[in-house]
């Protein structure tokens, strides 16, 4: 029954169908959550280059207030979340699997959660598109449904490219989360609204919210909200199929188009864009707030209490966890993200950030992780491939060593889904290979590059070298020629003072 | 003082006619390997294979007295371009294989015990050191190639070489246990 409803709604090619289980969290309301003790803040939680810090030590800031500010066109701000004081900015490890320390300001909030003066309000009725833009920009949103690309940079694609269409992507296809589906069912006029301004902005009129078949409730609220800025939002109900929310093929299974590999859906004159993004653009356009708080699904089996919970920017991973229930045994993985795709983290203190979408904590039941057998060629790796690569074979040359064969046959288009390490009936780490070859094939081609910085530099030191000892020469000779002058002249007043006396020296002579 | 000028420039054309004779008459041609090689090698002339400069070290390698692994801070990747230049067999060369782990290394100057001398300023073949006289000096690690000239010349001991700090751009994955290493280990 599954099978055929997907096979009448949109579809994509490949893709598997893990267990959701995203009862554990789906009917839980967005609820809100004490301001906790700490707020940890890393300067990038962006696509991009880290944001500049504008606080130090010991500074006071007040909710809303910036404290990093966007450094080059591929940056995003970064406010307080809430009042208080600065505690420190440096090192701190970063929610990412390394754990490595990176520059994060650590505020103690001071309770009294005091506004800074807020951005001046637009009217986006009649605001330029660039207004827009450089509003979005203003208040630091990025991509929310995990990319964490600078929302504002994808609104501006329309100097560049032929727009037609708007889709937002609340398909949230990652088992166990629901953050996305309560946004939509809780603020769906909020969503339709910050859609209708992005629109705007991108000088489009079509908008499409995407949603997979399996969240009727928000498809519904979206429905009763169907007007965004007066353009009509228009709900397209797509298979529950993962990975349906990679902005490539949520296109291909609304529109039917395919977009190039390496390039941008904006191509295809559409742009894609996350709903709790659009909730962000709302806010910051109609009421001038930054992004400071996100709504993150705390799930998995190892948590007491499942929920949806809306988390200040920074919020640590233990005070989340804490809020709801704690743990009831010790997870065998944490997780940031959705099972397939996200990061598993080593210390529940590292902060939540712009794109975390869900903490899990999955429990040993919950981690289906067998013995690797060796590869049967059944295939089935390459039908799950949304992307039509050969996963086993893309294994195979990685594990020989042969990572410019691997990226020949096409490792640099896959897309990290794990369809392919899910699906496998002998357990290979596939994606976990791809990633490596990956970074491992990144990792050379910036040795290359540094090798001819370094030549550059070498080169540029000889050859100043070599003019200042050509200059050093040069001196040398003027100084010499000087020298031979005053000489030469020294020995004619010599010859004329003998002319005029020369008794005198023949008197010597004697 | 005209037959003065006059009889140094006729000295120094024919001096220089004769040199410019002598480099003809005397010219040794490089094999076109050596410069090859010298392309590859990093250029920061920084003397740690023991050659004078990395020319001298691409015509010891031509020459078949050096390993193509002599240079460190070009690392496994340089040896095997050079190995690919050689044809040495490297698949597998113990030498080759044992730089794998070397990972890429940058200078690290304790600041309490610099003295400001300028000795590693001057030394660094890449610049990659910025100080003034009197002044405590750093190390900008983005230029650093990790050669060492400066450790060499510091004359309190304050440079020391540490493996290049990790970053969340130039962190990733180790590779995934192996298949077969998998099973290998179950049947021992
Ligand atoms: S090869 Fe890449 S894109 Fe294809 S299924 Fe595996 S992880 Fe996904
Ligand atoms: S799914 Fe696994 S066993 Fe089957 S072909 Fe792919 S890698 Fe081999």
């Amino acid at each position: 029954m599954g099978a055929l409803l997907s096979a009448l709604l949109s579809s994509i090619r490949g893709g598997v169908h893990p267990e959701t289980r995203k009862f554990l969290s789906a009917e839980s309301p967005i609820e809100p959550m004490p301001i906790p003790a700490l707020l940890r803040l890393p300067l990038q939680q962006h696509i991009g280059a880290p944001a500049e810090p504008l606080v130090a030590r010991d500074d006071h800031v007040l909710k809303g207030q910036l404290i990093a500010r966007a450094r080059g066109p591929i940056s995003a701000n970064l406010h307080a979340p809430t009042s208080g004081r600065v505690i420190a900015v440096g090192p701190f490890p970063a929610p990412h699997p390394s754990g490595l320390p990176v520059p994060t300001i650590t505020l103690r909030p001071d309770g009294a959660d005091r506004w800074a003066p807020r951005l001046p309000r637009l009217r986006p009725e009649d605001a330029e598109p660039e207004e827009i833009a450089a509003r979005v920009a203003e208040a630091g949103i990025v991509g929310m449904g995990g990319a964490t690309f600078p929302a504002a940079v994808k609104l501006t694609l329309r100097d560049r490219y032929r727009l037609h269409t708007l889709i937002i992507n609340a398909a949230e296809c990652e088992p166990y989360l629901t953050c996305d589906d309560r946004l939509l069912r809780e603020r769906a006029e909020e969503v339709a609204d910050g859609a209708g301004i992005m629109a705007r902005a991108l000088g489009v009129t079509k908008i499409i919210v995407a949603i997979e078949s399996n969240k009727p409730a928000a498809a519904a609220a979206m429905r009763r909200h169907n007007l965004g800025l007066g353009h009509p939002v228009q709900v397209r109900v797509v298979a529950t199929q993962y990975p349906m929310g990679s902005e490539k093929h949520l296109v291909r299974a609304v529109t039917g188009r395919e977009t190039p590999a390496r390039a941008l859906t904006a191509e295809l004159g559409i742009v894609v864009h996350n709903s709790a993004t659009a909730q962000a653009v709302h806010l910051a356009v109609r009421y001038g707030e930054p992004l400071l708080s996100r709504v993150v699904t705390v799930s998995g089996r190892g948590v007491a209490r499942p929920a949806n919970v809306q988390a200040l920017l920074g919020t640590p991973v233990a005070d989340l966890l804490a809020h709801c229930g704690g743990l009831t045994e010790d997870p065998d993985r944490l997780l940031l993200g959705g099972p397939m795709m996200g990061q598993p983290i080593r210390s529940p203190r590292v902060p939540v950030v712009k794109g975390t979408n869900g903490v899990l904590a999955l429990t040993r039941a919950e981690t289906r992780k067998a013995e690797t057998m060796p590869c049967i060629r059944c295939g089935a790796c390459v039908r799950a491939c949304p992307c039509g690569l050969t996963p086993f074979e893309l294994n195979a040359r990685i594990q020989a060593g042969d990572l410019e064969g691997a990226a020949a046959v096409g490792l640099l288009d896959c897309v990290s889904c794990g369809c392919c390490s899910y699906i496998c009936p002998s357990n290979i780490p596939l994606v976990q290979g791809f990633s490596f070859a990956k970074g491992k094939l990144a990792e050379t081609e910036s040795r290359k590059h540094q090798q001819e910085e370094t030549r550059r530099l070498a080169a540029a030191r000889t050859a100043r070298e070599e003019a200042i000892a050509e200059a050093k020469r040069a001196a040398m000779a003027r100084h010499k020629a000087q020298m031979a002058e005053k000489k030469r002249r020294a020995a004619e007043e010599a010859a004329q003072a003998a002319e005029e006396a020369p008794a005198e020296p023949q008197e010597a002579a004697k | 003082m005209i037959t003065a000028a006059a009889s140094m420039s006729a000295l120094g054309l024919g001096l220089g006619l004769l040199l410019g004779a002598a480099a003809r008459k005397f010219h040794v041609k490089t094999p076109p390997v050596v410069d090859e090689m010298e392309r590859i090698l990093p250029g920061t002339n920084c003397g740690q294979c023991g050659y004078p400069g990395c020319r001298g070290a691409a015509e010891a390698i031509a020459e078949g007295g050096a390993p193509v692994t002599l240079c460190p801070p070009g690392g496994r990747d340089v040896a095997l371009k050079l190995a690919e230049i050689v044809g040495v067999d490297c698949s597998g060369g113990p030498e080759i294989s044992g730089m794998t782990d070397i990972e890429p290394q940058v200078a690290f100057i304790f600041e309490d015990h610099c003295t400001g001398c300028t000795k590693c300023f001057k030394r660094c073949p890449t610049d990659a050191i910025v100080g003034a006289a009197k002044q405590i000096h750093t190390v900008i690690w983005d230029a650093c190639t990790g050669c060492d000239a400066c450790v060499q010349v510091c004359p309190t001991e304050a440079i020391v070489l540490r493996s290049k700090p990790r970053t969340l751009q130039s962190w990733y994955w180790d590779k995934p246990d192996q298949p077969l290493a998998a099973l290998r280990t179950g049947a021992a």
